[in-house]
């Protein structure tokens, strides 16, 4: 039984503008002691989805699902007690900025024995003591003397870490990571990633990884979901997604890597991501598309089935060529210059 | 504008390095940070100079060197023939031969100012050029960084970030320069609007014959775009050597520590990971000898105790800083 379940979300934000579908009928699910990754550009909806779940979105969103169970407890109808009792024991996040995550005031050691209090109700020396042992663990060196420093007297990476051991604390049965290395350097980001690879190996704990690298998501994940603009275009297995995406855009993110590009000249995805004003009616992809038809104008795509990896297209990509396309004549050149 | 394709030199340093004291309170001695020393090296016109290193490795410090906002401490910098002298400031002319194009594109730009007049501000301060000419020449250059004509009355806030780095490329190559810094230019924008930035840049040094110093630390893209590559770490750079040397046979234990970090999609480009234990020291108390020598998996004796000069490596064409290399242990 999947640990996390998510069938049909949506977010919506009241603006001046009027409403902002930030996430667009989103489903998903975690197996427990999985690696799941949630890859997308910005603006794409993936961190909202997450935030959607965990209750953290301001009172300006609408969440609409039709089911959204974590560990067999309904996350839509949860009071917020009872949601206060999950977040931060079984089901834990950790944020991009780890220097602004972390409170400027308290000492490291102090945060992360707040959640050994509030949830397990640990006393003091306990505390302390699952304190150091959990700053062992994230691999912070002489981790009895860091715990009266404050966030600002260690590194990103240093605070990353401090964070990571203040989610695991409880031994969560799920872990969502958003953008966990994006501030940080490559050979820091390295060890933070195989921190994260082991901890979830060692606990069994399931793993969302938000991210838009996709060479973390390469190294990392076991099962992918690329998002556009708010929808779920395409799911796949690491491996296969890389080696033949489905939906026109996975592919053209892929091509536009510098380290797989074969020409000098990158290929690019002309135009912009959609936003409030500029949402197509069909396809949100075909004004980028380069096998856009009549067809993905007008009418928005269902979603395929597994062997074309979910993808959210009319004509999914296998092995590069589009399946029922009506051929080269009927691409539409209406594709935005850039 | 003629496009000068030969092997001009542009831009020479000697040995440059900057130095801050810091004050530490009313009795102490000033600390002093070394944020860069012993940097060494040619801007060609036409080619890209690529540094790459983390953060406080003194790559933002060398882009403000060689851009004149700041004096260097020591050594030598000759730019488009011209010696900047240390103690008094730059002229105009020289200052017009080198731009910068900085990492944010949300921050560099003047909110309250049209895309035209941000692009013929240079022009305006720099030039005496009438208001007609500086206008047909903005709009020449938006149309060279695939800007539309209607933009030139827009404001920088209706522009994603994509086009604002194409505004801030535009404004920094409307007085002609011949060097552009680049400091991270595309590591605020998504992939697949990077490639399209990627692709404007490799454009335009060809058609200007621009000499780029490309600051980066995605060695992906570094590895596309760069002609030469020069690896900082603490403040000193550590290999400098042709990009298919760096990428291809890494000699400093560093850079191969740092490609074998830097993820990959390609499963058999895949290196296998050298991985560093600790973290940056801080740059108020280097380490002794060679600053790498704490994280290093291959430190022997000489480490810790005197600092391994950048010397053609042998056995290879690029210059390495690393006893272990030079003694040919590694």
């Amino acid at each position: 039984m999947p640990i996390l379940e998510i069938s049909n979300l949506s977010v919506d934000f009241r603006t001046v503008g009027g409403q902002f579908r930030a996430v667009d009928g989103v489903s998903m699910a975690v197996e427990p002691g999985e690696i799941v990754s949630i890859v997308g550009e910005s603006g794409s909806g993936k961190s909202v989805s997450m935030l959607a779940l965990m209750g953290l979105l301001p009172w300006t969103a609408t969440i609409t699902a039709d089911r959204m169970m974590f560990d067999g407890r309904d996350l839509l109808t949860i009071s917020p007690r009872e949601r206060r009792r999950i977040i931060g024991n079984d089901l834990a996040m950790i944020f991009q900025e780890p220097m602004s995550s972390l409170n400027p005031c308290y000492t490291v050691g102090w945060q992360i024995g707040e959640v050994l209090k509030v949830h397990l109700g640990l006393n003091k020396r306990a505390r302390r003591d699952r304190t150091v042992e959990l700053l062992e663990l994230v691999g912070i060196p002489s981790a009895a003397e860091r715990l009266d420093t404050f966030p600002h007297q260690m590194s990103g990476g240093m605070n990353q870490r401090v964070m990571i051991a203040m989610a695991i604390a409880c031994n969560p049965k799920l872990l969502i990571a958003d953008e966990p290395t994006t501030a940080l350097d490559v050979t820091i980001q390295a060890q933070i990633l195989d921190l994260l690879a082991k901890l979830q190996r060692e606990t069994g704990m399931a793993l969302v990884l938000i991210t838009h690298d996709m060479g973390v998501v390469a190294e990392t994940a076991n099962r992918v979901s690329v998002q556009y603009a708010g929808q779920k275009v395409e799911e796949q297995p690491v491996s296969e997604l890389f080696a033949d995406p489905h939906h026109p855009y996975t592919a053209a993110l892929l091509s536009a890597l510098p380290e797989r590009a074969t020409t000098r000249r990158l290929p690019s995805i002309a135009g912009v991501v959609p936003g409030q004003y500029d949402r197509p009616a069909g396809c949100l992809f075909s004004p980028r598309c380069s096998f856009v038809t009549e067809r993905c104008v007008d009418k928005a795509p269902v979603t395929q089935g597994e062997a074309a990896g979910y993808a959210l297209c009319h004509y999914p990509l296998s092995h590069g060529k589009p399946v029922g396309h009506p051929g080269p004549a009927a691409i539409l050149d209406r594709r935005l210059s850039a | 504008m003629n496009a000068t394709v030969s092997p001009t030199v542009v831009l020479e340093a000697q040995h440059l390095a900057r130095h801050y004291s810091l004050k530490r309170g009313m009795f102490a001695e000033p600390a002093t940070v070394r944020a860069l020393s012993e940097a060494s090296f040619k801007l060609t016109a036409g080619k890209t100079l690529a540094v790459v290193g983390e953060s406080g490795c003194g790559k933002s410090t060398l882009a403000r060197l060689v851009t004149m906002i700041e004096p260097p401490t020591a050594g030598d910098l000759i730019i488009d023939g011209k010696p900047v002298h240390l103690d008094q400031a730059p002229s105009h002319e020289l200052r017009r031969t080198v731009q910068i194009v900085f990492q944010d594109p949300y921050g560099s730009l003047n909110p309250r100012q049209k895309v035209g007049a941000i692009l013929e501000e240079p022009l305006r301060l720099n030039t005496k050029l009438s208001a007609a000419e500086r206008q047909a020449k903005a709009r020449a250059m938006m149309e060279k960084v695939g800007l539309r004509p209607e933009h030139y009355d827009r404001y920088p806030h209706m522009f994603s970030g994509g086009q604002r780095q194409r505004i801030a490329i535009a404004r920094a190559l409307m007085l002609n320069p011949k060097i552009l810094v680049l400091d991270e230019p595309v590591s605020a924008l998504d992939v697949s609007i990077q490639a399209q930035v990627l692709n404007l840049l490799m454009d335009l040094q060809q058609e200007f014959g621009l000499a780029y110093l490309f600051i980066s630390h995605d060695l992906s893209v570094v590895r596309h775009i760069a002609d030469e590559v020069m690896v900082m770490y603490l403040g000193r750079p550590v290999e400098f050597g042709t990009a298919d040397e760096i990428f291809n046979t890494p000699r400093h234990p560093y850079t191969r520590a740092l490609l074998s970090a830097t993820p990959t999609t390609e499963p058999e480009k895949r290196r296998e990971r050298i991985r560093l234990t600790g973290e940056l020291p801080s740059p108020l108390r280097p380490p002794k000898g060679c600053a790498f020598h704490p994280r290093c998996p291959f430190a022997y004796e000489p480490c810790d105790v005197d600092t391994p000069k950048l010397l053609k490596a042998p056995g290879g064409n690029a210059d390495v800083a690393c006893f272990a290399v030079q003694g040919e242990l590694l």
